[in-house]
């Protein structure tokens, strides 16, 4: 009986949940796979039938029997635990229903005292009424007599007024004496038109006047600091001057201050320059315009009379100057811009008007002050103290920060940075000028070097390498110099560094394009410049021409890459497009070495040439004795090529040589000559008709044709392959003017032959001097009226005894 | 095509000289004069065939010695004039002559026969009109016939002077009206002369080692001089035709520069293209912007010097007016690849020659073609690539 109640109050309450549920819009979906068991005697699901079943189903008998009795005992203490609650309920119910019962009496009595105060609170209005309408007339009389009283007080007041505005002026009580007028100025300018309250009105009129006077004469006052200025303009705003007035004269004044301290800044700048030229009396005199000055400052005199350097300057000229000037932009903003006491557009449109009156002020001096420090910047140009300069800027753009927060659209920081940029790059310039003025030393020291010896008449050649290295060492060592200096530009705790230019172009278009760069073209296009008129006296000595050309190469080689290397790791260049590249650079070095070693082997050839050219056109060749030696220039042309042999050798690799020429021990350069000899006697003793240009024609069909000022390889056979080639061509084009006679052919082959003797070992093909050795014999055996070789063995003998 | 093609002919002898002949107008000849120290020297006359494009030649003996310089008259084609070597007492002696070309009309087959046959054997001498008495002046290098004149006046170049002759009853005797010397220290000499063709022939130039002067006739005084025009010896010059006061010289410097004579502190333009000595440089008579210059590096190389020519940019005038009536993109587009075509430099280089070349010389009938010589006796006939004459003319 109970399990159904139970069911049915179970049933009941659930949907009452479900109901309050849907009503807060709670989901119970969740909850009901939990409590869906109808297995679970205690959930709310708890089907009994399902129950019996299972457990009948699951159960053993013994284990039936267990629950059965287990659940006869809970059924039990749960109809007894009932049947307390029921007892316990009732007691409670019972006395509550007397409490109630007590209440109802009470309340009658209250309901009787409640209708007492009710007519008694009826007879004290009726009073009341009777009393108000009794004093009624009064009061309108004592509301009238306040008025008159407080009338009274007030004109008072007015005939009071001038004598207590002069009393104020006399206490210098300004701003007091302003207060009273500013009351009394409307009812007077309202009344003015009656006669008491005119004179009145005429007497405040002069009274404020005079006090205009007096407070403008303190405003134009020299010594009155800006608090009392600003107290002045205050005044002078209440007492309706006109503002824009006002505003030109603060700003008048102010400049007064600030023209002086750009005076005595600008008189730095000069007595620095003058101190260039050296005269410290003038720097002293330059200090008596400034006295007054100083004497804040006894301190500062004394430090001026030695030279200042920059970053004292910087400073004190922030100190001086920056400071004033931002005093005088935050004071007049606070009088003139920012007065919020201001109405409607009057007060506006006077705003924008005393803003702009003060940005064209601020401008104007900036400029100044811009001019004066890059006046000063520019006397530094010259001074090789770099941090210094570099600190100096840091403070002075740290400071400008402070002048473009009160003024920021006036772009003071920007016009800042661009001075420190200008600063950097004419710092770069400068720098970049300093180590081409290096080269120029270096190339100058080669010069000395190389006449050195010369002039002690010592034989020694000066070792080349080890100039180029000399050279070409310093000069890196100069450059790393420079970009070190260049790059305290872009420490860490210097502001500008920051900056657009800094961030940006500095090291790309100033230190590595303007500086690197350009100083790297310039040694280029200075080794250029030397080949340029070639041949005339004064030009550049054969051997400085040759060291350069090899300092190129290095230059191509390994010092351009490291320089840029450097340059970009030192600068945290990482984007390299549009700049330079490093290969094009080793193309124009490499150019350039070219071009200077082709002057070379042209101006030494050259150098040759002449000697030959002389010994050929000077000779009657038709009527010379009978050879006995060789002449003597061509002892001369081979000690000359020998020399530049070893000149070339000391600086440039071997090369490659044709490889037949490789083993030059005596032995088979004499059987190589001596077949040479043989062939040439071959080829010329039977002159039949044609003989000879038909031969020389066959060769050079078989022969390459020869390229005679071409360029060379940076090699030493190469280089001097090509001197060679030069002064053969030359030789062979003088025989071709000449007319000979016997002995004179003969003198031309001892020559020829001895040319082939010790030539050959300096070329890379050997095959190339004795073809032009043949057309000069070929040459001169056509232009010769009785060609009649020599014996070779005689030729050989006559050689051989040198 | 085949008129782009060099014609190439020999001679057996080595050469030195070349002229062209400077009265013909009509038919494009030359003349060459060979050095031969054992051998009778020969003057060519080459005819040049374009139709067929081939050379006809006519041989003359120049029995005096060899051809050191040869020179045609303005005035009379069948005249001309050589410088040569004689050897007397065993001494080398530079003499000149002026020659008359035996005409042909006598007997025409004959001389076709010797056209085509072994043309030494059958060919006829010179005929001497006269002969430069140079008994005081030394050695002539070089005669010069007065530019466009009517064959009667020369000047003849020694090492150290230069005279001005006169010539008289059609050329037979020579008489001689003024001369210059050349003085200075070290005994300079002359190496080149050329006769400006401005000015009524009153001027001319010379060079000596690496100096330029400029003459002037009428007193036979030095006018202007250019130290170190080159930076080695000057070997040749020559006036621009069309313009005057300008002028080309070359040498051993391997290059060719540009002169204003009345600016004579720097060229206004150099050429290095040869690789070594230039021994002549030429300007075209009609189209001066062409400059012929030959080398012992065996090349000869037709240079554009339009910029500084008597007509620099008178193609752009054109072009500009035709662009305005034509609308033609194609056409203009051409136009503007002949216009940067234009640009100075080299038009072609010439390498058929494998001796050393010492003379080259412009037709005096086609303003085209040119001769130029080699030291081998290879004689090369060339024409100025079609695209740039078309270039000048269109």
């Amino acid at each position: 009986m109970s399990e159904g109640s139970a069911e049915g109050g179970a049933a009941k309450s659930r949907r009452k949940h479900g109901m309050l549920k849907m009503y807060y819009g709670l989901d119970d979906q969740q909850e009901k796979p939990a409590n869906m068991n109808p297995t679970d005697i205690n959930g709310a699901y708890f089907n009994p039938e399902v129950y019996l079943t299972m457990i009948m189903k699951e159960k053993r008998l013994n284990d039936l029997i267990d629950k059965e009795a287990e659940m006869v005992k809970q059924i039990r203490s749960l109809d007894s635990d009932m049947q307390t609650l029921v007892y316990e309920n009732y007691n409670k119910f019972i006395s509550a229903t007397d409490t109630i019962r007590k209440m109802k009496t009470d309340f009658k009595k209250m309901e009787e005292e409640m209708d007492r105060l009710a007519t008694n609170m009826d007879t004290i209005a009726d009073f009341s009424e009777k009393i108000s309408s009794t004093l009624q007339e009064r009061r309108a009389q004592i509301t009238k007599l306040s008025g008159v009283h407080s009338l009274l007080k007030k004109l008072q007041f007015l005939f009071e007024l001038p004598a207590r505005l002069n009393k104020c002026i006399s206490m210098k009580a300004y701003s007091q004496a302003v207060r009273y007028y500013s009351k009394a100025r409307v009812v007077l300018l309202q009344y003015q038109h009656m006669p008491s309250f005119h004179g009145i009105h005429r007497d405040c009129n002069e009274i404020v006047n005079e006090l205009r006077l007096k407070l403008r004469e303190q405003f134009g006052n020299k010594e009155s600091d800006a608090k009392q200025l600003a107290e002045c303009v205050d005044l002078l705003l209440q007492l309706k001057e006109p503002p824009d007035e006002l505003c030109d004269e603060f700003l008048s004044h102010a400049r007064r201050k600030l023209d002086e301290s750009l005076r005595e800044m600008s008189s730095h700048v000069k007595t620095g320059r003058e101190r260039t030229a050296s005269s410290p009396e003038e720097d002293e005199d330059g200090n008596h315009g400034n006295k007054e000055h100083e004497s804040e400052r006894p301190a500062e005199k004394i430090m001026r009379s030695l030279p200042m350097d920059i970053l004292e300057f910087v400073d004190s000229s922030c100190n001086g100057f920056l400071e004033s000037i931002c005093l005088v932009i935050a004071s007049y903003k606070e009088l003139f811009v920012n007065r919020q006491a201001g109405d409607s557009q009057e007060e506006e449109e006077l705003e924008q008007v005393a803003h702009a009156k003060l940005g064209q002020f601020v401008d104007s001096r900036m400029q100044q002050y811009f001019t004066c420090i890059q006046d000063r910047i520019q006397a530094e140009k010259s001074s090789v103290e770099n941090s210094l300069l570099v600190r100096a800027l840091d403070r002075f753009f740290r400071r400008l920060q402070a002048v473009h927060r009160l003024l920021p659209d006036l772009k003071i920081l920007q016009r800042g940075a661009d001075i420190v940029a200008a600063a950097a790059k004419e710092r770069a310039q400068y720098y970049g000028d300093g180590l081409k003025k290096h080269f120029a030393e270096c190339i100058t020291d080669i010069r000395q070097t190389l006449c050195a010896p010369r002039m002690v008449g010592k034989q020694s050649a000066p070792n080349l390498a080890e100039l180029v290295n000399v050279t070409s060492s310093s000069v890196i060592d100069q450059v790393k110099l420079v970009l070190t200096s260049l790059k305290s530009f872009l420490g860490q705790d210097i502001t500008f560094a920051q900056t657009l230019f800094f961030a940006t172009k500095y090291p790309t278009k100033t230190v590595r394009e303007g500086l690197l760069v350009d100083f790297l073209r310039h040694i280029f296009q200075t080794c250029t410049n030397l080949c340029e008129g070639g041949g005339e006296k004064g030009s550049a000595p054969h051997t400085l021409i040759l060291i350069l050309s090899r300092l190129l190469v290095d230059f191509e080689t390994t010092h351009i890459i490291q320089l840029l290397g450097t340059c970009n790791a030192q600068f945290l260049i990482e984007d390299s497009r549009g700049l330079t590249q490093t290969s094009t650079l080793c193309l124009e070095a490499k150019d350039a070495a070219q071009l200077l070693l082709n002057h070379y082997v042209q101006a030494q050839g050259l150098q040759i040439s002449q000697m030959l050219r002389k010994s050929v056109d000077t000779r009657d060749w038709l009527n010379t004795i009978e050879p006995r030696n060789v002449r003597a220039v061509m002892k001369r042309v081979v000690e000359d090529i020998t020399a530049i042999d070893s000149n070339v050798g000391s600086l440039y690799e071997e090369g490659t040589r044709k490889a037949h020429s490789s083993d030059s021990s005596k032995k088979t350069f004499q059987s190589f000559s001596v077949s040479r000899q043989q062939r040439t006697q071959r080829s010329y003793t039977p002159s039949t008709t044609f003989d000879t240009s038909l031969m020389s024609n066959i060769q050079k069909l078989f022969s390459e044709r020869i390229e005679i000022f071409s360029s060379v390889e940076f090699s030493k056979v190469s280089v001097v392959t090509g001197i060679i080639k030069i002064s053969l061509k030359t030789f062979l084009e003088c025989v071709r003017l000449r007319t000979f006679g016997r002995y004179g052919l003969q003198q031309i082959q001892v020559d020829t032959h001895y040319l082939n003797l010790y030539l050959w070992r300096f070329v890379s093909d050997e095959k190339l001097v004795h073809f032009l050795l043949d057309e000069i014999v070929g040459s001169a055996v056509h232009r010769c009226l009785d060609a009649t070789l020599m014996e070779s063995s005689i030729v050989e003998v006559i050689c051989e005894r040198g | 095509m085949d008129d782009e093609a060099p014609v190439i002919y020999g001679l057996e002898f080595q050469a030195r000289s070349l002229t062209a002949q400077v009265a013909e107008t009509d038919a494009i000849r030359f003349l060459v004069g060979t050095q031969s120290l054992k051998y009778d020297n020969q003057v060519h006359v080459l005819d040049f065939d374009e139709d067929n494009n081939a050379l006809n030649k006519t041989v003359f003996f120049h029995k005096d010695g060899e051809i050191w310089h040869i020179g045609s008259s303005p005035g009379d084609k069948d005249v001309l004039s050589t410088c040569f070597n004689k050897i007397v007492d065993n001494k080398l002696q530079g003499q000149a002559a002026i020659w008359r070309l035996p005409s042909d009309d006598e007997d025409p087959d004959i001389q076709d026969v010797g056209l085509h046959d072994d043309a030494s054997s059958n060919a006829k001498n010179l005929e001497v009109l006269c002969r430069l008495d140079n008994s005081d002046a030394g050695n002539i290098m070089s005669v010069l016939w007065e530019p466009q004149g009517d064959g009667n006046r020369i000047l003849s170049l020694t090492d150290n002077k230069f005279l001005v002759w006169d010539l008289e009853a059609s050329g037979s005797r020579a008489r001689m009206t003024s001369s210059a010397t050349l003085e200075g220290k070290g005994h300079p000499k002359f190496t080149s002369l050329r006769w400006n063709p401005h000015h009524n022939n009153s001027q001319v130039a010379s060079a000596n080692d690496t100096t330029i002067r400029g003459w002037d006739l009428r007193s036979m005084e030095q006018t202007y001089m250019i130290e170190n025009a080159h930076g080695q010896l000057v070997r040749d010059l020559d006036f621009n035709p069309n313009k005057q006061y300008y002028m080309a010289s070359c040498g051993d410097d391997c290059s060719v520069k540009f002169w204003d004579v009345r600016n004579t502190e720097w060229p206004v333009m150099v050429q290095n293209d040869h690789s070594h000595w230039v021994w002549s440089v030429r300007y075209n008579q009609f189209h001066d912007q062409l400059v012929l210059s030959s080398s012992s590096d065996s090349r000869v190389i037709l240079t554009n010097a339009a910029s500084i020519s008597s007509e620099p940019f008178g193609h752009m005038d054109e072009d500009d007016d035709d662009e305005e009536e034509d609308d033609d993109i194609m056409d203009n587009e051409e136009k503007n690849r002949s216009k940067e075509a234009m640009k100075d430099g080299v038009i072609a280089t010439y390498e058929e020659h494998e001796d050393s070349v010492y003379a080259a010389e412009w037709s005096a009938a086609d303003p085209w073609l040119f001769a130029s010589l080699s030291y081998d006796g290879r004689l090369v006939i060339n024409r100025v690539p079609r695209a740039e004459k078309y270039k000048i003319l269109l």
